[in-house]
């Protein structure tokens, strides 16, 4: 059967939780509404109100209650209703969550998930379209991932929970109901920390994740058929920790790469893949690594605007060709 | 006289008196520690920054004794008396703060921030108050669980301004969670004066707020914090919801121990130290037909080598290796099976 990105991440949370008593849910209107864009639709009258739990608007409380229930050996899935909100949970993330088992002598462990609806493209304006991810790439202790599609986006969440340490799920909005996978019966999952090769190529690699892997292909499409341009796409899936390997290999092979993210291009991940494999790649590079990201501004409301920050297809198809052409 | 494995049940006096001179021995640990702290930072034996709860063993002794095993805990970076009474071993807990391998934290952070889970110590990040919401997480599992625990909470007057603390009470309300929070009011977040940080005259009146019962006590008075410490915590138990305890009390040294705390009148502090919980236990004592010259002698006896050979561990356990620095990053292979065994383990009672 046909499964929305969407839909698959609520299978994850109903499997997840059917399969494991420990597993519940908590955020803002999660249980009664189903959430704000309906992922955790169904969950309340499944599984309870004692494990499906509508919060109050406090995402502090929501992430360290997440701590606290997680340390005593829960697995707390726990919702920020728009990753832009993330920012109010901050430093129950970064200073209570991803330093837990440090200062405890590894005598600790928080295994909970916080989910995060994050992107740009849907009109969203400044505090509904943000990427936030490269505020927790850089943090030990946690670990990021931001699926791209239906069957990542259920395979991760499943690791993600089954994993023992704090886990930021990133869901791009933009996903949600725009595509569709079959996905296979029963239970699989989708290992952290290991990048996918979506499309295979010999001129050049395209190195994304999340939101910007469907236009990456569309453009590596593109310059197939239009200049005949053979173009890799290696889906990074987890943001921390990174696939060293996947991207050095890639690198290695094509000899020029092309970083694409919908997050800004200051300090986003792109400038640390790009120092890795000038580290790791130097010697097989044609020529420079280039970013093709959202521009160094918010993502601003008016559609000519918005258009203008974000990257889309047409964008990664000139930078391909530009750098096709080095 | 009813009889239990073949031992005579002591009377309630006497089951009274042997609790007397428990809460005592604690106390007197207590402050034995933390004097023992403050010099062994001047003697740069302890690095980093120490937080002197020197004054308010009091309270410490008098909400922890109720607890039970089982129960979580989220002290503060200045209730190492917590670590104590929960039974963290004083070696481990001394070596904790001379930043040694053998501490909470194998060296990795400082002071009271290293936590022992497995005796229900949770250890506090720096932003205080953040420990608020994680209690409330702690008491989340034991309402889903079923189980008889509660998770206690403490903070200190300042922390009572961020918003996490608001946030936990809220949530904590509406939940009906089994978790007390506990404000040390000590009068002073760093060199700033209670009044300048609120304009109520109890932090406790906020309960009301949470749709929650809050208390005030004097917080020297052990026996007025144990007395009420044991009600609340009862009541929470028993499933009455969350409860918040403010115990007035006072810091008798700096924020931090290179802090002279000039910004304060020496009169405040000399009234204060007049108020020293230790010597109010010991005329209770007295009154309670204890020969309290022999019971003092007694338990020093008893604190001091226990100090001391938490000392000696400490000092003769190694710093950890450099390369440690990688380690404890993130948890070991097992160890969410470890904490989910103990979360599977009593099962909850059918709905």
């Amino acid at each position: 059967m046909e499964v929305t990105y969407l839909k698959a991440i609520n299978q994850a949370l109903h499997e997840e939780m059917a399969r494991d008593e420990n597993v519940f849910v908590m955020g803002e209107d999660v249980a009664e509404l189903g959430g704000a864009f309906k992922v955790t639709e169904g969950l309340l009258a499944a599984f309870g109100d004692e494990r499906v739990i509508d919060t109050p608007i406090s995402e502090s409380l929501i992430v360290g209650a997440g701590v606290g229930a997680a340390v005593l050996g829960l697995r707390p899935v726990v919702e920020m209703q728009f990753a832009d909100f993330i920012s109010c949970g901050f430093d129950q993330i970064v200073n209570t969550a991803a330093t837990l088992c440090y200062r405890h002598g590894g005598k600790a462990s928080c295994p909970m998930v916080v989910r995060a609806p994050s992107g740009a493209g849907v009109h969203g304006a400044l505090f509904h379209s943000q990427n936030p991810e490269a505020w927790f790439t850089r943090v030990p202790g946690l670990k990021v991932v931001a699926p791209a599609t239906a069957y990542d986006a259920k395979g991760l969440l499943k690791s993600a929970i089954r994993d023992d340490n704090p886990v930021i799920y990133f869901e791009h909005k933009r996903l949600y109901r725009s595509i569709k996978e079959d996905l296979p019966d029963g239970d699989f999952t989708v290992p952290l920390g290991v990048a996918e090769l979506r499309h295979e190529g010999r001129d050049l690699s395209i190195i994304t994740y999340g939101g910007t892997l469907h236009q990456s292909l569309d453009a590596a499409r593109i310059v197939e058929k239009e200049d005949g341009l053979s173009v890799e796409v290696l889906d990074l899936r987890t943001l921390l920790p990174l696939d060293r390997e996947a991207i050095i290999a890639t690198a290695r092979r094509t000899g020029k790469v092309l970083v694409v993210h919908e997050d800004r291009q200051t300090g986003g991940i792109g400038g640390e893949i790009a120092a890795i494999i000038a580290d790791q790649a130097f010697e097989y590079l044609d020529g420079p690594v280039r970013r093709l990201t959202a521009l160094d501004a918010h993502v601003p409301f008016a559609p000519p605007l918005e258009e203008f920050v974000l990257p889309n297809t047409n964008k990664i198809v000139e930078a391909i060709r530009s750098l096709a052409a080095y | 006289m009813a009889e239990h494995d073949g031992v005579a049940a002591p009377t309630p006096a006497a089951a009274r008196a042997g609790h007397d001179r428990e809460l005592y021995y604690w106390m007197k640990l207590i402050r034995a520690f933390e004097e023992r702290v403050s010099r062994l930072h001047r003697q740069n034996k302890i690095l980093g920054g120490v937080y002197s709860g020197a004054g308010q063993e009091a309270l410490v002794t008098g909400i922890c004794a109720p607890l039970e095993p089982g129960d979580f805990t989220a002290p503060l970076h200045r209730d190492l008396g917590v670590f104590l009474m929960r039974g963290v071993d004083p070696g481990r807990l001394m070596a904790q703060l001379m930043a040694k391998e053998t501490g909470l934290a194998r060296g990795k952070d400082s002071f009271l921030h290293g936590g022992d889970i497995a005796h229900g110590v949770f250890g506090s990040s720096s932003m205080l108050g953040s420990s608020l919401p994680v209690a409330c997480g702690a008491a989340l599992k034991f309402k889903l669980k079923r189980e008889r625990h509660i998770a206690v909470a403490f903070f200190g007057e300042g922390a009572a301004s961020r918003g996490d603390v608001h946030e936990a009470m809220n949530f904590a309300g509406v939940q009906k969670l089994p978790v007390l929070f506990v404000c040390e009011n000590n009068r002073y977040a760093y060199s700033t004066p209670f009044e300048k940080q609120a304009a109520i005259e109890n932090i406790a009146d906020r309960a009301a707020a949470y749709g929650f019962r809050g208390h005030v006590c004097p917080g020297n008075d052990l026996l007025a914090v144990v007395g009420l410490a044991e009600r609340v915590i009862d009541s929470i138990r028993a499933g009455g919801g969350p409860g918040l305890i403010e115990c007035k009390t006072y810091r008798w040294r700096g924020h931090s121990e290179h802090d002279p705390a000039l910004y304060r009148d020496q009169e405040e502090l000399i009234e204060w130290e007049s108020r020293d919980p230790i010597p109010l236990f010991e005329f209770y004592l007295g009154k309670r037909g204890n020969d309290v010259n022999r019971l003092r002698a007694e338990t020093d006896e008893r604190v001091n080598a226990t100090v001391q050979s938490a000392v000696d561990f400490a000092e003769q356990s190694p710093y950890p290796k450099p390369e440690e620095a990688l380690e404890d990053l993130y948890a070991s292979e097992g160890a969410g099976q470890a904490a989910q065994a103990a979360a599977n383990g009593p099962r909850p009672a059918t709905k």
